[in-house]
């Protein structure tokens, strides 16, 4: 357990069998490029955290800053707090990686913009407004967010449709929430009882219609 | 379907008395031009669909085919050119976006050709390439500021990582996804026997060419395609791409349809899925933002590879050239204009950005001017044709040349401008393989070695012409070039003289 404040790219490109133990808050980047290892922070982590990442897991006991998961291709990233705007923007799955970002309080805007693949799940924990802000999937085409919420999100972009989580929707989360309340003390069934949102992209070539050769 | 208003811009002409109907003209025609009609015992053609590629006029074995320019017009117009109502008529048509490929073909300034170099007479000799050592080798990446002394007053070496070429050349990014196999094959192979570097553009690189790495530059744009930390450590260099300069302010798109086999192992996305690159990195909107991306790709690959930031040529590049000699790059790359392309919207290529001769010019004086010109080195690609524009850019400021277009001349691109449709009939802009193996890489990289042999030649014996016997004394030496019909501003700008001066 290192105590850190602010310093940046802690355990990037961290591989697999490598642990860190963080307390205090580390600096941006950190767990960028991420390749198997596994990263726990008891505090609060700042932006860019897993830019880029391919494999392995974060477990972040506080809140999370702008850019959360950037382009994450692999691996899961537990926040038991809030993300900032702009999380999971282009993330992306291959053959067995599929990311999963599970945030437990609310989300900024931007969340899961240019969406590719993978999974972003937002829990909604002590969060007063909206659980996601504006913006949310524009430009998806790929993966899907989870949303627990009473009533849909409204103001979604043209390329994402939304419909109310189905008992085989919820499957699909079920493991990760699970993850997520191991990681935290919470009560999985309690979480994955109540009512979610699913956004999908509406196709997965939103942009085939766009062009004419010249 | 409706009628079409638009005449074919190209007319197939065969020569009757040549043609011996042997059909190679319809085999070799992926777009389906020619026709053997064997009731009549003729080849027919459709002109509309001819992009002007002269794949069947090289491989017609009697010279029976040219392909010319059909002549047809509308009343002449200066306002209301054939192709202003032409490109109308097609989103009339369609509504679509037009979508065009390879660099800007407008009528605007070539500025390279305005520009002449010096020779010695009488009083300082030039120097013989052929009789006398002539350096041709450049380094690229930042130089430190001062001597560091240990307590012993020995000189620590606190050289930051370089690369080393034997010329100031080197292939810019197109990505496997863009260009075939094949391509990427002939550019790695050549970029190795010459001892310079290719890149990988925004792709991923292709598990057969790790093996190509210390001539590889490993790209990472807003996608991310194929980017993670054995791939990063592969290469020499990193490159993080921010624009291009025949799409500046624009991203990528490369359609779901050509996300197939290889192309979607080495880019990590599902087939059929597209790749978007958004036009901006979103986690970069400073240059703060981009120092902490240059710095996580440092830190992940161990401080020991130069990391290039390549922008597009726009009009405040020198403020943001400044930047980026701060944040910790290594090495800017700027490209012009005229940059080459895969796809790029047609209006963003023909009226966005300027050209790459102004950027340097500016570029290099600004980083002067604020003393930061050695924290980086420059690159510059947007349409370099020739031995004479590298050293006119070399002059100009540059450390090294980009060159994409003319490597892929060399690989049998016939500039139809038509990558976008991805059925190029060279081999180079496609997927599908009974045309990708029409490019035999032992070919294309013999070609491409040869090209840069003629032009490291071309180099040496202006060099010699001017006196100078290495590329570092070229660089930044504008005494070595007259402006020739340019106005006072132009000449201000590039930072040279009147022919005549
Ligand atoms: S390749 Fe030449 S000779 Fe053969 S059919 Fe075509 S035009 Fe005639
Ligand atoms: S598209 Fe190319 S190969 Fe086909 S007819 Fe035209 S020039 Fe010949
Ligand atoms: S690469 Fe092929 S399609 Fe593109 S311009 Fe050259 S010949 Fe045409």
């Amino acid at each position: 357990m290192t105590t850190c404040c602010g310093e940046r790219f802690l355990g990037a490109g961290l591989k697999t069998g490598e642990t860190l133990h963080l307390s205090g808050t580390p600096g941006n980047a950190m767990g960028a490029y991420l390749d198997g290892g596994e990263i726990t922070v008891q505090g609060n982590v700042q932006d860019a955290v897993g830019d880029t990442m391919n494999h392995g897991t974060i477990i972040v006991h506080g809140s999370a800053g702008d850019a959360l998961g950037y382009a994450m291709r692999g691996g899961e990233i537990y926040v038991r707090g809030s993300a900032g705007y702009r999380a999971g923007i282009h993330m992306k799955e291959y053959e067995s990686q599929k990311p999963v970002l599970v945030i437990g309080g609310g989300a900024g805007s931007f969340l899961g913009e240019y969406m590719a693949g993978g999974l972003i799940v937002v829990l909604s924990m002590d969060c007063a407004d909206s659980p996601a802000g504006n913006f949310t999937g524009t430009g998806m085409h790929g993966g899907k967010i989870f949303i627990r919420a009473q009533q849909p999100l409204e103001h979604l972009p043209a390329q994402v449709s939304q419909h109310a989580a189905t008992p085989e929707d919820l499957q699909e989360i079920a493991a990760y929430v699970t993850q997520f309340a191991q990681h935290f003390s919470f009560d999985a069934n309690e979480l994955l009882q109540s009512q979610f949102y699913v956004l999908c992209p509406n196709a997965t070539n939103p942009y085939h219609q766009l062009y004419v050769a010249n | 379907m409706g009628i079409n208003w638009i005449y074919p811009e190209h007319e197939v002409v065969r020569n009757r008395d040549r043609c011996i109907n042997c059909r190679v003209c319809e085999r070799q025609c992926a777009n389906e031009v020619h026709e053997y009609l064997s009731e009549h015992d003729k080849m027919v053609c459709d002109d509309a669909k001819c992009v002007n590629c002269h794949r069947c006029v090289s491989l017609c074995p009697t010279r029976a085919l040219k392909i010319i320019p059909s002549g047809n017009t509308y009343r002449p117009n200066s306002n209301w050119t054939n192709r202003t109502i032409n490109e109308l008529y097609r989103q009339a048509d369609t509504g679509g976006v037009l979508l065009s490929s390879m660099g800007c073909p407008q009528r605007y300034p070539v500025y390279f050709e305005k520009i002449l170099l010096n020779a010695s007479q009488v009083t300082n000799p030039s120097i013989d390439p052929l009789r006398e050592p002539m350096e041709s080798k450049v380094s690229l990446g930042a130089r430190p500021r001062d001597i560091q002394r240990d307590e012993n007053g020995r000189m620590i070496n606190n050289l930051p990582p370089q690369i080393s070429l034997s010329m100031p050349v080197m292939f810019s990014a197109m990505s496997y996804g863009s260009i075939s196999y094949n391509a990427h094959e002939s550019l790695a192979r050549a970029a190795q026997e010459l001892g310079i570097l290719y890149n990988t553009g925004e792709g991923g690189l292709h598990e057969d060419f790790y093996e190509y790495g210390a001539n590889t530059i490993v790209q990472v744009a807003s996608g991310r395609f194929g980017v993670h930390s054995a791939y990063l450590n592969s290469g020499a260099a990193i490159e993080i791409k921010m624009g291009q300069g025949a799409k500046p302010g624009i991203g990528g798109h490369l359609p779901g349809t050509k996300i197939v086999g290889d192309i979607s192992r080495t880019r990590m996305i599902p087939e059929g899925s597209d790749a978007i690159s958004p036009a901006p990195h979103h986690d970069i909107y400073s240059i703060e933002d981009l120092r902490q991306l240059v710095y996580s790709l440092k830190t992940v690959t161990g401080h020991k590879k130069p990391v290039i930031v390549k922008i597009a040529a726009v009009h405040n590049v020198t403020a943001i050239a400044s930047g980026i000699a701060r944040s910790g790059a290594d090495i800017i790359a700027i490209d012009g204009f005229r940059g080459g392309s895969g796809a790029t919207p047609t209006r963003i290529r023909d009226n966005v950005g300027i050209p790459i001769e102004l950027a340097l010019a500016s570029v290099d004086q600004r980083l002067r001017d604020e003393g930061i010109r050695d924290n980086v080195s420059i690159i510059v690609g947007g349409s370099i044709r020739s031995s004479a524009d590298v050293v006119k850019a070399v002059a100009l400021g540059a450390d090294c040349v980009y060159i994409g277009t003319s490597a892929l001349m060399a690989l049998g691109c016939h500039l139809c401008r038509s990558c976008h449709a991805g059925k190029c009939n060279w081999g180079i802009a496609t997927q599908e393989p009974q045309l990708t193996r029409r490019l035999n890489p032992d070919i294309g990289h013999r070609r491409l070695v040869n090209l840069m042999n003629a032009w490291r030649h071309e180099i040496k014996e202006m060099m010699g012409g001017m006196g100078i016997n290495s590329i570092e004394s070229l660089k930044g030496n504008r005494s070595m070039l007259r402006g020739i019909g340019l106005n006072e501003k132009e000449l201000e700008i590039l930072g040279i003289r009147h022919a005549g001066e």
